[in-house]
């Protein structure tokens, strides 16, 4: 068990933005809003991380959980530029934000212009 | 470290950024909101002792993140003028709220029972003699765990290229992204002239400062690419071809050096081995070359594929 610190409080942030990104990426239609969404999760996760890694700031923050954060910054980046760059080739060819298997029954006048 | 009250505003502003983020009807304000998300964030890892992880994330996190975001907003509403479909509450929203709901408890209350970390602090300070970076999350980043950044890099690369794939055949070659026009003497324009000297400064700094404190190849390689990015979309440059050389050798290079040298590390010893009384200079010549190859991938991710017909 972790003392009551701020690492407990940012932990449980984390939690908290884990929750909230799920929400997001199940509930929206729209892609973008989905990978905004799934970016709230690997944030919250992060965070988690790095909360659950940091003891006491005598001891510093534990730099091999950082390093390893930061490389996951990085991938997630990488992983959302693609999946940006996914949805826009989409949008182009189907003329829709949403996957048609998302779009509500007579929400499809709304999805098309 | 006790909780202040400045810690729990910071976790209540965070979740309120983020809501906004989530729930905002609006697609440009959601991305606006994130963008103030990712600052935030870097606050808490502030506040976490994090300072290298605080620069990633508002370089990276929130800056490209939000950057590559509004692009892919432009484009799309661009292309089809779709409003946001409904998200009333309906029964599959609120059984997603309550299953949200239960995951993030159960993985609070996982977070509540976890032991006291061991951590490897200790170790690291041990080793941090032989590893030829005073910065100790330098020293993971580049020697100790070397593998994990040798194979990011690879990566960045390796989303580059699945986005180059989406171009169309008659835009291939030709200059990565859309054209850019600004007004002369606008905001953007004015903008694009006074931040870049300064911006050159700070990424460079923060490379060469990377081995003694806080930052590194990845946060001064971001702002590098920031720098690129602002210039372009002012008009000011052109974004280079897809097809040019002198690009393509810029965006391997620094992977290329990185895996050149983890192989010679098998004659000191073992893959991946820097020997310790060359470690410093070693690091520092892997970390100028992944900086120019992660300033220029990042910087053509966010250009995107070609869109323009190749001009013969």
């Amino acid at each position: 068990m972790i003392a009551p610190s701020a690492s407990l409080l940012y932990g449980l942030c984390g939690a908290a933005l884990i929750g909230l990104g799920l929400y997001g990426f199940v509930v929206h239609r729209r892609l973008i809003r989905r990978v905004l969404a799934f970016n709230v999760i690997g944030s919250g996760i992060f965070l988690l991380f790095g909360a659950s890694s940091y003891r006491d700031p005598a001891a510093g923050a534990d730099p091999v959980p950082q390093a390893m954060i930061i490389t996951g910054i990085v991938v997630a980046l990488s992983a959302t530029a693609l999946a940006l760059a996914l949805i826009v080739a989409y949008a182009r060819l189907a003329q829709s934000g949403a996957l048609p298997e998302d779009a509500a029954p007579g929400a499809d006048d709304e999805d098309r212009p | 470290m006790i909780a202040s009250l400045f810690d729990l505003t910071l976790c209540l502003l965070i979740l309120a950024a983020a809501g906004a983020a989530v729930f905002g009807r609006a697609a440009f304000m959601a991305v606006v909101f994130f963008i103030v998300y990712g600052i935030l964030i870097a606050i808490a890892w502030l506040r976490l002792g994090a300072i290298d992880v605080a620069l990633a994330e508002a370089a990276i996190g929130a800056g490209l993140t939000g950057v590559l975001l509004l692009a892919a907003l432009a484009r799309i509403t661009r292309r089809i003028d779709a409003p946001e479909p409904s998200t009333g509450p309906d029964r599959t929203t609120l059984a997603t709220a309550l299953a949200s709901l239960v995951i993030a408890s159960a993985i609070a209350f996982a977070f509540l029972t976890l032991p006291e970390p061991q951590g490897l602090q200790e170790r690291v300070a041990e080793n941090l003699a032989d590893a030829g970076a005073e910065n100790p999350v330098t020293a993971v980043l580049l020697n100790f765990r070397g593998w994990d950044t040798l194979l990011e890099s690879i990566v960045l690369l390796a989303a580059l290229l699945g986005i180059w794939t989406l171009a169309r055949d008659e835009a291939w070659g030709g200059r990565a992204g859309p054209r850019h026009v600004t007004r002369p003497g606008g905001v953007l324009a004015q903008f694009g002239r006074v931040l870049p000297p300064i911006g050159l400064l700070v990424g460079i700094y923060l490379v060469w400062a990377g081995s003694k404190q806080p930052g590194g190849a990845f946060q001064g390689g971001t702002v590098l690419a920031a720098v690129w990015i602002v210039t372009i979309m002012a008009g000011l440059m052109q974004a280079p071809r897809v097809a040019d050389r002198a690009l393509r050798a810029a965006l391997v290079i620094g992977p290329v050096i990185f895996l050149a040298l983890a192989v010679a590390g098998v004659v000191a010893g073992a893959f991946l081995v820097f020997p310790p009384v060359h470690a410093g200079w070693l690091i520092l010549a892997v970390e100028a070359v992944l900086t120019l190859s992660i300033a220029v991938t990042l910087a053509m991710l966010v250009f995107g594929p070609p869109e323009e017909e190749e001009k013969p």
